[in-house]
């Protein structure tokens, strides 16, 4: 028999446009769709797919719950066996769509789901323990091996052995540990471990720590007086019209800009490009978020010497910890070229 | 040339056993098979002072029978040349042992069983899915099943049951050496002293053992020379000594990563450091410590057995731990102290993930436990077929560690997480068993 497949895409991969096109609402469309084509090409007589379901990216992270409901309406419609979503590459939100979408319908549908994905694509770390995904490389030039494997993987999740482990059948790991046997006993393993790591060679872990970094916190000023002070945030304020298009979710990148002569961020001038909080006191106070309006204050006061002329902001809604470390270092490096005694962070 | 002083060197003499069975008299047979006088060796255990019944039974890989509740599992072991005699402190003098000659009953095995906590005594199956995951499957077992008299306390009811599986053990290696049972195979293993040791092979790296011993009281100990190990401070031992049984059991625990006597007197992790001694690295020697319950006590065990790994001079360490939970902050203690002087290492241990397999799997965690071994997910479920026979008592299988309301089914199989079978997830790496992240 033919399994019955549908396949999600974005605006972009639909043809439809880039950015200016993000908003677009979800349409369903019969037959195959843009990247659709390599993998039909890959699922040969074995798969056929039915219908290409298509929502701009933007739409679907300002809209998570109610367009996550609206695509999953029109896959239904066309009684799918099996779901295959992306590849997202590395597009901050592409990814978390395919990851959300992929979740809804393996839950709802209980249907065997794929997606492909960079491996530091927020969306992996949202998703990978409900969702099966392909590694794939940071552009769409990888589709070429991206869309035989995530066609592999959907075809084997269908078979009736169903899927083996994520070195047998080419999925990142879910980080559900399940039992074996190897070859060689524990005590064999670990001293042939210590070995390896006492001649600097490559080993490896059968149990990779969770570790989080724990930073110990700086010492505290001493010479308030003669500081100077810098203000982050990762709730999201930006000037109005988001000009670098912080994502509202899964970000990837931060903004800098400068409060050189800025008084207070108000809600002429500034706006928060956050997806993950009610934005209504944000927007209409910035300083909530951003409070320039009461460091300006101290600042007159003699409390400390000096604002620093540049602030720096993000959206900590769903960013992956590897993208908030990477902030973080960068604008950390920066902040130490000019001089900054003290950062005061703001989350919301 | 030894001018290092005293030179250690311990002969383990091995006879095969293939087969166990009761007759006239205990002897190994000319085929390999185990023969018992039940009555005489029951009556060598015997404790009118504490057991109200002693019995004993025959159990044979493949055979269709589980053994449940088990409180310990022992190599029978009899010393023939040398000082001191297995189980020193225990049920032999406290004499120093490791040297000289010991016979040894390779594929035997004595099974104790007792109802002493009952919800930390594990199970072994002779055949069927649990039989792939205890070790115990595949020796020939003696079983001694022992009740105690009214009143008895816990404690002095384990002490007595470890105490009768020590003496069945010993009568048995002692019966049939002295009936003219030969080896079969001769292992050698050498100690020098410290000195000697550490001139040896300057080019490889030198290589301690760390070896973690269960001790959070309550019935969760561990003895080495008759010493409770919860009142030392980390030691130096021979590993020649861990083989005559001068390290024992006094564990009711989970019974999936609790060290039976067995698996001390068989160290595999030791076995396999003489195995590389003098290709890959200098193995220089064996620390043991604890796992105490208080912050204090953790602390100061840690840091004093690195400190004498440090007096050693030693490039790394294997370290194991016993048990889960609370001793996982004693592993990270030890390599987090560790490595943060050098010293390399590799952690074994096991995993309590969830049944799922989706949990985080230890209590504690360093990024400088960078090396680890996994014995598996203590939490994953297994289903045990009905058995034809039981030696001991099922009704308690569903409050064995690892079992759930429902565990027995009316059909007479069992529904357990692994931490229900004894030996599974051996935090010496006795077995095969892992874990991978899926």
């Amino acid at each position: 028999m033919t399994y019955r497949v549908v396949h999600y895409i974005n605006q972009f991969f639909a043809g439809i446009g880039g950015e200016e096109k993000a908003d677009i609402a979800p349409e369903s469309r019969p037959g195959v769709v843009g990247p659709g084509m390599a993998l039909k090409a890959s699922f040969g007589s074995q798969a056929e797919i039915v219908g290409t379901v298509i929502c701009g990216d933007g739409y679907f992270a300002e809209n998570m719950e109610s367009a996550t409901d609206e695509v999953l309406k029109l896959i239904a419609e066309f009684k799918p066996d099996a779901f295959v979503a992306g590849p997202a590459f590395n597009a901050g939100r592409y990814g978390t769509a395919c990851g959300a979408v992929c979740e809804a319908v393996s839950r709802q549908l209980n249907i065997p789901v794929v997606t492909g994905m960079y491996p530091e694509n927020p969306g992996v770390d949202m998703y990978r323990k409900s969702v099966y995904i392909v590694e794939t490389e940071g552009s769409a030039r990888g589709l070429k091996d991206a869309a035989p494997a995530m066609a592999k993987l959907l075809l084997k999740a269908l078979s009736p052995e169903g899927l083996g482990s994520p070195q047998d059948d080419g999925y990142l790991s879910r980080g559900v540990r399940i039992n074996c046997f190897f070859e060689k006993t524990g005590a064999t393993r670990a001293v042939e471990m210590l070995i390896k790591k006492l001649k600097g060679e490559k080993f490896e872990t059968e149990y990779p720590m969770p570790s989080f970094d724990r930073v110990p916190p700086a010492a505290a000023l001493t010479d308030l007086e003669e500081a100077t002070i810098a203000v982050i945030t990762s709730g999201g304020v930006v000037p109005k019209g988001n000009p670098d298009r912080i994502e509202s979710s899964s970000a990837s990148k931060f903004g800098t800009y400068s409060i050189l002569n800025v008084q207070s961020a108000n809600k002429e001038n500034y706006q928060t490009a956050h997806g993950g909080y009610d934005p209504t006191c944000v927007n209409e106070d910035p300083n909530r978020a951003l409070p320039v309006d009461v460091l300006r204050e101290m600042e007159r006061e003699g409390v400390f010497k000096k604002l620093y002329e540049y602030f720096s902001t993000t959206v900590g809604n769903g960013t992956s910890t590897a993208n908030a470390k990477k902030f973080g270092i960068a604008i950390g490096e920066q902040l130490k070229k000019d001089h900054v005694d003290a950062v005061i962070l703001t989350s919301t | 040339m030894h001018k290092g002083g005293i030179f250690v060197k311990l002969e383990l003499q091995k006879a095969l056993v293939k087969g166990i069975v009761w007759g006239n008299k205990t002897e190994l047979l000319k085929d390999s098979t185990l023969q018992i006088n039940k009555n005489e060796l029951l009556e060598f255990v015997s404790d009118v002072e504490n057991f109200s019944a002693i019995d004993a039974d025959l159990a044979r890989p493949g055979e269709k029978v589980r053994i449940v509740p088990v409180k310990d599992v022992i190599q029978p072991r009899y010393k023939i040349e040398g000082k001191g005699q297995v189980f020193p402190g225990m049920i032999s003098d406290v004499e120093t042992v490791g040297e000289g000659k010991t016979f040894v009953l390779e594929g035997a095995a004595v099974v104790t069983c007792g109802k002493i906590i009952n919800f930390q005594e594990g199970i072994i199956d002779m055949s069927g899915e649990g039989a792939n995951y205890t070790p115990f499957s595949k020796t020939m077992n003696m079983v001694l099943v022992v009740e105690r008299k009214e009143g008895l306390e816990n404690h002095a009811y384990e002490e007595a049951c470890r105490m009768a599986g020590f003496k069945a053990a010993l009568y048995l290696a002692k019966k049939a050496y002295e009936s003219g049972a030969k080896a079969d195979s001769i292992e050698t293993y050498e100690m020098p002293s410290l000195s000697e040791r550490l001139s040896e092979h300057p080019q490889l790296p030198r290589v301690a053992y760390l070896y973690m011993l269960q001790t959070q009281g309550l019935l969760h100990d561990s003895y080495v020379y008759g010493i409770d190990v919860k009142n030392i401070i980390p030691t130096l031992i021979s590993p020649t000594e861990i083989m005559d049984g001068a390290v024992v059991s006094g564990n009711c625990v989970s019974a999936c990563d609790k060290n039976s006597t067995y698996t001390h007197q068989n160290n595999p992790v030791i076995n396999k450091l003489y195995e590389h001694h003098g290709k890959d690295l200098n193995f220089v020697g064996v620390i043991i410590t604890n796992e105490n319950v208080t912050l204090a006590d953790k602390r100061r065990s840690s840091s004093y057995a690195v400190k004498l790994a440090t007096m050693i001079g030693v490039d790394g360490l294997i370290i194991s731990e016993e048990g889960f939970g609370n001793p996982d902050a004693d592993l990270i203690m030890n390599c987090t102290k560790a490595e943060k002087v050098g010293i390399k290492t590799v952690l074994i241990t096991d995993e309590y993930a969830g049944r799922d397999g989706a949990s985080q799997s230890l209590a504690d965690a360093a990024p400088e436990a960078d090396a680890v071994v996994t014995a598996g997910n203590a939490n994953e479920i297994v289903v045990l077929p009905k058995m034809d026979k039981i030696i001991g008592f099922t009704e308690y299988v569903d409050i064995i560690a690892g079992g759930f309301d429902g565990s027995l089914r009316p059909d007479g199989t069992i529904e357990v997480e692994l931490q229900a079978i004894t030996g599974s997830t051996s935090e010496l790496g006795f077995t095969n068993i892992g874990a991978k992240s899926w």
